[in-house]
């Protein structure tokens, strides 16, 4: 918790109503997302219940499982939402483009698109990443044979769930997650899970204060929760006397009204939530996005070509744990992730360098000289070092020597050169730039900052940082146990 | 009856105390620091009850479909006489499983007491006497190899000191006694998959084995035997991925036991808390919820987002705890500095002179803060 967001949640109380902790939207919105809320069975091992899923507001589908502790019923369920799913991927496999790689001696292809699921909560990540733990190793032979498109669909769950983990992927969004990214409210993180708590403190209805519209989000009967877990009270009054009314039926038509009173019952639970993740999307997308949200989704769309390419060839699933290599790399590879996903935010909000402001990570102040033609020659060769003095309001904390970046010129380097206090509590600074400004001894136009400019400088630096090496798994060192035995789910494993 | 015991009688009101079971008892060590809640949980009042005369009722229904399914596993891994439970809990303890166990049912009978009694002495029946293990290390150690046959017990009658008053604790839990030790068995409905369970619901499982772990201690020292006896390892079976067959995991509690000890502790000590009680503090149901209400609002609580989760009047001191920083996260305080009151953060943010030395730092970084935040949305 930095105290920049801890005192935007302290102003929301005393407004009583969310308040922004970002100026840009700092993920990528799909044209046409996929929304899914999932309902799952209490008790029982994620066990669907049902679903609504579409990527229209007007297009909603509800799948229900009307005996969800039925196994033939639950992959029935997982046919179905494969059979929405599944083609929604589907459809954004078309059109490609080359990459250039290996310095530009080859080339790699993606896709122009990628597909992006929203849920509402974490929780509802964690439902698909055990839906898909539980699909991926079914076969469509053997003892217990399901439609073949469900072991594709777990691989897809898996794919989107491990996504979610990257830090600053948009494949798989929590709509909570998304929403407080951008806004603090006046309750704590736990409360801020509840959607639509979440939601009533940053966009209450006309007459109500966020807290009061919070509040009212509270109580289960008028709002129901956003899955997957239901509300024990609609379990035990409605929920149950209905499912075994079906289970009871004993001809066709008191199944097909029992069903329709399931589905009743079921749509009324999701559909308040299924409005609010629309409301939730159209609040994010009139926010401008960030200007290095498109380089990260570019990350998302190589990823997800990579695993089409993925099933294409052989389509082995992901394992149920990783190797101590595999882990070891993934472990390496979210680290990086979150590293320049936290520098990239930085960069593009100047409410998210705040915070770096604060730490003194970063200062922003007004140049006062420059001296744009300073050339050093005490090397074997005159370089071009132009040097500008600012003055700041700002901690400044870095030590002298440090190199620093601004995010508005990120390809030159500013070396600092005198941290230099006030007598008023200033601070001037005296930074060499290098870099970013043509070949030869003097500068191109514009390329050093002129007198009057204000400009933030920080440590904080998104310069390519190479990815370490790892060995193969057949050479996993013996301090990590060994080159790993191949071990799979048993084919058998029963989901119920 | 002491003093203690007649304050904490007024404060309850005429109900009998309420009882406390493993599950209550482990939700005591979730805000040790909470005043009210121990006055409360000390005196047995009827927190549901309280809460919902008040106007803050709690929300910790319980859906049957999950009462269901605990039932049913548990009914299922205790089926034919234990055989499947003893062979799950020996491989998981790395011992020879047994050709036979004895199995015991120490449930049914109305009369507590009895009970307890029949429990204390069926457990101890064929242990060693007391010093044959004093010279092994506590909770170290090979196993002794004791002659007696392994034996499951069902349904134990355990009991427990709570506030100076006896609690007894009727866990659906199996002691097993294998290689002379006891080992505390917990059925749990919650699914272990691949290896990882929930990791909230694996550690309320914790917190209440460790209680049971406690009670079958000091039922084994009142009858002059080693506590040690009962291993600090807990074994925990739950259905296995998304199956319905049963898997056994050890659980260290030995980090459990010290918490839940120290609150036990605590609230032994309830008179030394009760004396910064107003005299005519009450807890009533039966009491207007007005002078209820104002009377709560004079024994201090400590509230904090997570004891929405733990305790029933947690909506009551949440509504209490309006416009303090605590209530939005001890993160949150922390990060604007300690201060609690979320008018203050806001008025030495918007540089309020500062007469408090100790509160000079924190009016530094809030007002820088409160600038740089401005700033920043004036830029954008």
């Amino acid at each position: 918790m930095s105290t920049l967001r801890a005192l935007a949640a302290a102003q929301a109380v005393a407004a009583g109503l969310a308040q922004p902790v970002a100026t840009v939207r700092h993920l990528h919105l799909s044209r046409r997302p996929l929304v899914l809320v999932p309902l799952a069975m209490a008790g029982e091992a994620n066990a669907p219940l049902a679903a609504m899923v579409g990527s229209a507001p007007g297009e909603g589908r509800l799948l229900i499982v009307p005996q969800p502790r039925n196994r033939d019923q639950r992959f029935a369920f997982a046919a179905e939402l494969a059979a929405i799913v599944l083609p929604y991927i589907d459809g954004h496999r078309t059109a490609n483009e080359a990459v250039a790689v290996d310095r530009g001696r080859d080339v790699r292809y993606r896709y122009l698109d990628a597909p992006q699921l929203l849920v509402p909560n974490p929780a509802g990540v964690t439902f698909l990443r055990l839906l898909g733990r539980s699909t991926r190793f079914r076969r469509a032979d053997g003892e217990y044979p399901v439609p073949p498109q469900v072991p594709l669909l777990g691989r897809w769950l898996t794919f989107f769930a491990e996504r979610a983990e990257h830090p600053g992927s948009s494949t798989l969004v929590a709509m909570t997650q998304a929403l407080t990214l951008h806004w603090a409210t006046g309750q704590s993180a736990v409360e801020d899970l509840h959607l639509p708590a979440l939601l009533g403190w940053i966009a209450p209805p006309a007459g109500l204060s966020g807290a009061e519209a919070a509040a009212r989000a509270e109580d289960p009967s008028s709002c129901p929760p956003a899955g997957p877990a239901t509300d024990p009270e609609f379990d035990n009054r409605l929920l149950a006397p209905a499912i075994e009314a079906y289970a009871a039926a004993d001809d066709e038509a008191t199944r097909v009204e029992a069903y329709a009173e399931l589905e009743r019952l079921l749509r009324d639970q999701l559909t308040p939530t299924w409005e609010l993740m629309w409301r939730g999307l159209g609040l994010l997308r009139a926010l401008p996005p960030g200007a290095r949200v498109a380089g990260r989704w570019d990350g998302d769309r190589d990823a997800f070509t990579a695993h089409a390419d993925h099933l294409d060839s052989d389509g082995a699933p992901q394992p149920r744990r990783d190797g101590a290599v595999a882990a070891a790399a993934r472990l390496h590879r979210l680290e990086r992730a979150a590293a320049t996903y936290a520098v990239q935010r930085a960069y593009d909000d100047p409410l998210v360098m705040a915070e770096y402001r604060l730490t003194g990570e970063a200062f922003v102040g007004e140049v006062l000289l420059a001296d744009p033609t300073r050339v050093d020659d005490s090397g074997r060769r005159p370089v071009l070092r132009p040097r500008i003095q600012l003055l700041t309001t700002d901690p400044v904390l870095a030590p002298v020597g440090v190199t620093l970046t601004s995010p508005s010129r990120p390809g030159q380097k500013a070396r600092l050169v005198f941290v230099t206090p006030t007598a008023d509590g200033k601070t001037e600074v005296v930074l060499e730039l290098s870099g970013g400004m043509g070949r030869g001894l003097t500068a191109s136009p514009g390329s050093v900052p002129e007198v009057g400019e204000r400009l933030c400088y920080t440590t904080l630096s998104d310069a390519y940082v190479p990815g370490a090496a790892f060995p193969t798994a057949d050479e996993t060192p013996w301090t990590h146990g060994g080159p790993p035995a191949s071990a799979a789910a048993a084919p058998d494993e029963q989901w119920a | 009856m002491t003093g203690t015991e007649q304050r904490l009688a007024a404060i309850r009101g005429d109900a009998p105390p309420k009882r406390h079971n493993a599950r209550t008892i482990a939700a005591l060590t979730g805000n040790p620091g909470c005043t009210r809640r121990a006055v409360l949980d000390g005196a047995g009042v009827d927190k549901p009850a309280l809460a919902e005369r008040i106007g803050f009722p709690a929300r910790f229904g319980q859906s049957r479909f999950a009462i269901t399914r605990g039932n049913t596993f548990e009914a299922q891994v205790k089926a034919d006489g234990g055989a499947e439970l003893l062979r799950l809990v020996a491989e998981r303890l790395g011992v020879p499983v047994p050709a036979a166990a004895h199995w015991t049912d120490l449930g049914g009978g109305d009369d507590l007491a009895d009970r307890a009694r029949r429990s204390a002495t069926l457990l101890t029946e064929a242990l060693p006497p007391t010093g044959s293990h004093s010279d092994e290390p506590a909770g170290a150690g090979e196993p002794s190899p004791v002659g007696e046959p392994a034996a499951l017990f069902d349904h134990p009658m355990l009991g427990l000191a709570v506030a100076g008053q006896r609690v007894h604790l009727e866990p659906d839990l199996v002691a097993a006694r294998l290689g002379g030790r006891f080992h505390v068995v917990e059925i749990k409905s919650f699914p272990v998959i691949d290896g990882q369970a929930d990791p909230a619901k694996l550690a309320a499982a914790a917190v209440q084995s460790a209680v049971y772990v406690l009670a079958l201690r000091e039922l084994l020292t009142a009858r002059g035997h080693d506590p040690h006896l009962v291993s600090h390892e807990v074994v925990l079976v739950c259905p296995r991925d998304f199956s319905n067959a049963p898997v056994a995991h050890l659980l260290d509690v030995r980090r459990q036991l010290l918490v839940v000890r120290r609150q036990l502790d605590r609230m032994d000590r309830l008179d030394t808390l009760l004396v910064d009680v107003p005299a005519d503090f009450t807890a009533d149901p039966a009491a207007d919820p007005a002078i209820l209400a104002a009377s709560l609002t004079r024994v201090p609580a400590r509230y904090a987002p997570d004891c929405l989760a733990s305790c029933e009047l947690a909506y009551f001191c949440r509504h209490e705890a309006r416009g303090q920083t605590g209530a939005l996260g001890r993160p949150v305080r922390e990060a604007l500095g300690g201060i609690a009151d979320v008018d203050e953060v806001l008025a030495l943010a918007g540089g309020e002179t500062v007469t408090d030395p100790e509160r000079a730092e924190a009016a530094a970084l809030l007002r820088t803060a409160a600038r740089l935040r401005a700033d920043a949305l004036a830029t954008a």
